[in-house]
């Protein structure tokens, strides 16, 4: 009976779980309930992969009413890889949470700020479930409260700042996004995907269309933090409590791209998108303008939040560049390193949270000769970084590898160049780190640290070897990433 | 506040009507004009004006934030909560013909418990954003 119900439990689970924090009050039993729901949400996760796997597309009809007429749950390879990329990422990083939590959010407000994780959880696992245009929009702003609040918690006063300006970014986004969702309805009737797509050809020559289109890629590049409009992204993460930054690094701009797929090849179909309209005229440069311009302004950056905050526009930019390809194979590595990126980014952003945990801060000149002092930690960052550079045998690598393929299918081999030079600029800024933690003395003035607890290092490390175990068996990821570009481009042919 | 006796004397005559008022916004809001969302905002605003007239302690008297915080998420549990009985009803997330044996009978009861949720949450998050605003400076001096 259970199985059955996967698609609405998925999203539900952590949306009881949320108010349920609230009512108990104390942040242990807030943590232990918030981590109990993530588990049981990755647990379902897990379930509907191997469901979608095994039968096809999964489709649950909210509270009994047909499509398109009611709210439809549609789960197929694309949203079930992301969705479980989600609630991994989570359930990772809620048992990181309660150290650093304890430390960094004042233990009279810690219980809500797990009642706010949770929704925030809610809203970015109901916008991949969920196969109503409409809805998403719903789940969007869900997840995008719940994340100016979260982001607004750090210690630092500047996150208030940082938080209002994603803020005004985020609702001019989601605004955008809803515009267009209401010029489609104005045009067809419908805010079923699926029906949406099956009314747009008869209607598609008209200026409501087009402009509809237009407002719905520039309001989810707001929210994917797309290049050039990501400006709201590295004060978001840099100023965030260190849990909150690695959850939202991993998963919220993931998700947005997933709904950028879903609009540009369910919705509105490639034909549509790259024929008729031909999008990678502007996302093409931008992409390419992200990864290499995005990268070197990290080399400069002192605080090393900040810096993997541009680090990742520029990866932003590989998965952009990825999906304007419109081809299978980019495509492909589009999807394949929003799951990569995310265990990279995250295992790198929990590997800082130990260090703000024990040094109370991430700026550079304060890490000097910091790996003598946490070997374990700084051993995890290093391998991170290497798997941000794209490495062998690290899932970097798998993606570059997978894209630089894509580009030269297509016989643009000086993308490829491209490509390669922005991983030399990743390697000049995550060299800078390991120079300072590695090479540099400790300063005399510094505080006396040590290695951070295990309760923070077991998750770091994780994420760390998911990235080593994912760069050399990749069946999982870029199977089921390949089998997720099919069906988003056949499913519209 | 204490000297302006017209202000307190027609308060009083008011919120009593304020707060029966969301009621009917809430518990007709089936058949007429109205609904959770609106009868929460009616309700709170009872509380307000009485915040307003007698002072934010007062107030806080009648409705404490503990309460408060505490009705925020009911209102939002009991949402969820109708959703799962449906499931353990044996039909789908949210559907409310298996709550009853008619499955009219079952839209009905659906809806009221779902819009009860809604105006309850509502109602608590409107009186505790009046709660911050006014409260605001107070803890710091």
């Amino acid at each position: 009976m259970i199985a059955d119900h996967l698609p609405a439990l998925q999203v539900v689970i952590p949306l009881l779980a949320a108010p349920l924090c609230v009512l108990l009050r104390w942040p242990g039993p807030a943590w232990a309930l918030a981590t109990a729901a993530s588990w049981a949400t990755f647990g379902v996760a897990v379930l509907l992969l191997i469901a979608v796997l095994e039968q096809g597309v999964l489709s649950y009809h909210l509270g009994g009413w047909e499509p398109p007429w009611g709210i439809e749950y549609r789960i197929d390879l694309a949203n079930a890889f992301v969705l479980l990329i989600v609630a991994a990422i989570s359930a990772v990083v809620l048992p990181f949470a309660r150290r650093s939590v304890a430390v960094e959010i004042p233990e009279d407000k810690a219980y809500l700020f797990y009642c706010m994780y949770l929704l925030c959880l809610t809203g970015l696992l109901g916008i991949a479930a969920t196969g109503d245009a409409f809805n998403v929009f719903v789940f969007l702003e869900i997840s995008s409260l719940s994340s100016y609040v979260l982001i607004s918690l750090g210690k630092d006063r500047r996150a208030l700042t940082a938080a209002f300006q994603y803020l005004i970014m985020g609702t001019i986004g989601a605004t955008f996004y809803l515009i267009g969702v209401g010029l489609l309805y104005a045009m067809t009737g419908t805010l079923n995907m699926v029906d949406l797509a099956q009314r747009i050809p008869a209607v598609a020559d008209t200026r409501t269309v087009q402009a509809a289109f237009a407002f719905l890629v520039i309001g989810i590049g707001v929210k994917a933090a797309a290049f050039p409009l990501h400006l709201w992204l590295p004060n978001a993460y840099c100023y965030a409590p260190s849990v909150v930054t690695a959850f939202l690094a991993a998963t919220a701009t993931k998700v947005s791209i997933y709904v950028a797929l879903r609009i540009l090849f369910t919705v509105f179909g490639p034909a549509f998108s790259f024929e008729t309209l031909e999008i990678d005229i502007v996302t093409v440069p931008f992409a390419l303008i992200a990864m290499l311009l995005a990268s070197t302004v990290a080399i400069f950056q002192t605080n090393v939040k900040r810096l993997l905050a541009y680090s990742s526009v520029a990866q932003i930019g590989y998965m952009v560049l990825g999906i304007s390809l419109g081809t299978v194979t980019g495509v492909t590595a589009g999807i394949v390193h929003l799951f990569n990126h995310a265990m990279i980014k995250g295992g790198l952003f929990l590997a800082l949270g130990c260090v703000f945990l024990t040094l109370g801060s991430v700026q550079l000149r304060d890490m000097a000769g910091l790996a003598r002092r946490m070997p374990w930690t700084m051993a995890a960052f290093v391998i991170g970084g290497l798997s941000l550079i794209g490495v062998p045998l690290t899932t970097g690598f798998i993606s570059k590898w997978v894209l630089i393929q894509a580009t030269l299918e297509k016989g643009l081999w000086y993308f490829a160049v491209l490509i390669l030079a922005s991983s030399l600029l990743a390697v000049v800024y995550v060299w800078r780190v390991v120079e300072a933690a590695y090479f540099r003395p400790v300063p005399e003035s510094a505080a006396e640290v040590s290695e951070a607890p295990l309760a923070l290092l077991v998750p770091t490390w994780l994420l760390i070897l998911a990235n080593v175990y994912f760069g050399v068996d990749t069946s999982l990821t870029l199977g089921v990433a390949r089998r997720a570009a099919e069906t988003l481009l056949g499913a519209a042919a | 506040m204490r000297h302006h006796l017209v202000l307190r004397v027609v308060a009083k005559l008011l919120i009593p009507f304020i707060l029966v008022f969301a009621l009917y916004v809430q518990f007709h809001g089936d058949y007429g004009p109205g609904g959770g969302f609106q009868a929460g905002v009616i309700f709170a605003a009872g509380f307000i004006l009485y915040g307003l007239i007698f002072g934010l302690d007062q107030v806080k008297k009648v409705a404490p934030p503990v309460l408060i915080e505490i009705l925020i998420a009911a209102g939002l549990l009991l949402y969820a909560a109708v959703g799962v009985a449906g499931i353990l009803l044996g039909s789908t997330y949210l559907d409310y013909d298996v709550l009853r044996q008619d499955p009219v009978a079952g839209q009905h009861l659906g809806i009221l418990l779902i819009e009860f949720g809604v105006g309850t949450t509502v109602a608590a998050v409107m009186i505790t954003i009046f709660y911050n605003f006014a409260g605001r400076g107070r803890e710091d001096r």
